[in-house]
């Protein structure tokens, strides 16, 4: 049974530590004389991306005493663009959101540009800007869509009302939906909503960008058009890409390697012709499925 | 793999509500400091207040009003024929004035927000929290405490005094003019006010809206705490709403003896 924690720094932190709670009555403290104002720096910081590295060390995490990741490690440089492949419920959203901090490992280190990311000791908190465009989507639905977009920007207030106006164009324009700003959310299809989720990413201008399931809900055009967009970003900005992806095109195409997670392990890792050429069952299996394309003799 | 059964052991149980039970305590007292925290922050959510403001207040108004009328004339019905047998209905202005300035006020109106406004919060960051919209929240460097829970905390803090400050007034004059026409009391309401105004010290009615604002608090408190645990897609939005009425309504009783004890 899991022992009760009655102390959390932060309502969304989980079991915390006595620490925790110190330097939550410090901020407590400090807080009422601080002024709100001072978010106003964050506006030097809003610049280009660039990209971050990211190891992840011994990776475990289980729910409910079964354990869904086991022993993940993986280095992904500044710059890449990586893919996670793999049947449905080996744990690859789980990971993303490990990276994303949204998830606390049972063991094991995430480190970005070699910080540990889950103890922040003395490095500011966030030192890089990274976003998730989740499978679902996740809009907030009580927001248009323009306001979902440009949320990170007017909360952070690093622009001028007129110039996030122009950057929630810019961005609905990267994934072709210009002039639906005044929409609401409930009014989009499923691959509309999923196009939004990521202007809404892009909005930050991310140094590491997390893409869950990107294409499943698009057109093949439409994810050709994505694949342009993402190989576009990586070219002009540099950022890290990871994506998980059933779409084998879509990932082989953009990917500067892949890996191949099965039951939650990381079974292979290797660039695209390397996986092509693989001879592991699994990932064979994986890749050269029978129903692709149009029965013969028809 | 054979299943394992497990005997239940009634200590096993027992020990796990009472651990849960502090845990969910110091949870809820966690959030409503961090909470408390961010109301430094109240400007930048103005929008959100208004508009939370808007819906506690302005959306729950007739209701209340309407509900705390009748309860108003029930109250000065029960008490003005039962004070007519031993011939001192004078005393019906005192009486309907401190029960509902003291009591009635504050925690019918407050379980009508717990139930209307309460349970709907729950629903609504239940449903954002299931739907992972606290998770892109947070991706967005956005505090889900800051931007949802400080603008509801504040409104209500604001709303349910204000409703209830309605809500009295309309009661006690329900309870003047049934204490008028009915023929048993028949008491005018130039006396009922008099008497009501020489028994209400603004003493009474500070302590009636400090009640009101601490009702104010549990419920908002209540409504995202219960909303932030939701666990289980849709069924468990539905058992986050019925959670948030039920302990919400517990919380504001149990307050409400604490304060009265404290206050007398
Ligand atoms: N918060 C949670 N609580 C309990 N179990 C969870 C939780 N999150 C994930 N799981 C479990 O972890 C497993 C992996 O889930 P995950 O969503 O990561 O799969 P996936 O690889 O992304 O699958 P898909 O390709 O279908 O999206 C699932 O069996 C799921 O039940
Ligand atoms: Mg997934």
């Amino acid at each position: 049974m899991k022992t009760a924690h009655l102390i959390s720094g932060s309502f969304f932190d989980g079991p915390a530590s006595m620490n925790k709670l110190v330097t939550f009555l410090n901020k407590l403290a400090h807080g009422f004389s601080a002024s709100f104002l001072e978010t106003n720096n964050l506006k030097e910081e809003y610049g280009e991306s660039s990209g971050v590295s990211i190891s992840i060390q011994g990776l475990n995490k289980a729910f409910d005493g079964k354990p869904i990741l086991k022993n993940i490690n993986l280095n992904i440089e500044a710059g890449e663009t990586f893919s996670i492949i793999g049947p449905s419920g080996t744990g690859k959203s789980l990971l993303l959101k490990h990276i994303a901090k949204l998830e606390l490992p049972d063991s094991g280190q995430i480190f970005v540009d070699g910080h540990n990311i889950h103890t922040n000791n003395g490095v500011p908190e966030r030192s890089y800007r990274y976003s998730m465009v989740f499978q679902s989507s996740a809009l907030f639905n009580s927001l248009t869509v323009g306001e979902n977009v440009g949320l990170w920007l007017r909360e952070k207030r690093v622009r001028r009302e007129s110039r996030i106006r122009r950057i929630i164009h810019e961005k609905l324009s990267l994934v072709g939906l210009a002039g639906t700003e005044g929409m609401l959310t409930s009014e989009l299809s499923g691959g509309m909503r999923k196009r939004v989720a990521i202007a809404r990413s892009l909005a930050m201008n991310p140094d590491l960008i997390l893409y869950d399931e990107p294409t499943a809900e698009l057109d093949p055009v439409t994810s050709d058009e994505l694949a342009k967009v993402i190989q576009s970003l990586k070219i002009k900005l540099n950022l890290t890409t990871i994506i998980v992806s059933h779409d084998l095109n879509f990932a082989l195409y953009l990917s500067d390697r892949v890996a191949m997670m099965d039951n939650g392990e990381i079974i292979e890792i290797g660039t695209p012709e390397e996986l092509k050429k693989s001879q592991n069952k699994k990932i064979r299996d994986f890749i050269y499925t029978t129903t692709k394309g149009i029965k013969e003799g028809k | 793999m054979t299943k394992k059964l497990v005997p239940i052991n009634p200590f096993h149980s027992i020990g796990h509500k009472i651990l849960s039970t502090a845990q969910g305590t110091g949870e809820m007292i966690a959030l409503l400091l961090e909470t408390v925290y961010y109301c430094k922050e109240a400007p930048r959510n103005l929008s959100s207040i208004y508009r939370q403001v808007n819906d506690i207040g302005i959306g729950t108004l007739p209701i209340a009003m309407l509900m705390s009328l009748f309860v108003g004339m029930v109250l000065s019905l029960q008490t003005g024929s039962e004070l007519a047998m031993y011939g001192s209905q004078e005393a019906i202005g005192a009486i309907v004035g401190l029960s509902m300035v003291r009591e009635l006020g504050p925690v019918m109106t407050s379980l009508l927000v717990a139930g209307r406004i309460g349970s709907a919060m729950a629903a609504e960051v239940g449903a954002m929290q299931v739907y992972e919209e606290i998770d892109a929240l947070k991706t967005l460097e956005i505090n889900p405490v800051r931007y949802l829970a400080m603008p509801r905390l504040i409104a209500c803090l604001l709303s349910v005094p204000a409703l209830v400050v309605f809500a009295v007034f309309i009661g006690v004059i329900g309870g003047g003019v049934v204490a008028e026409v009915n023929p048993k009391i028949n008491v005018p309401f130039s006396v009922y006010y008099d008497n009501m105004i020489r028994a209400l010290s603004y003493k009474e009615v500070l302590k009636g809206l400090l009640k009101a604002l601490v009702f104010g608090g549990i419920i908002a408190q209540v409504g995202c705490y219960v909303g932030f645990k939701t666990k289980g897609g849709a069924r468990g939005i539905g058992e986050s709403t019925t959670r948030s009425v039920v302990l919400s309504f517990l919380l504001i009783m149990f307050a409400n003896y604490l304060l009265t004890r404290f206050m007398i």
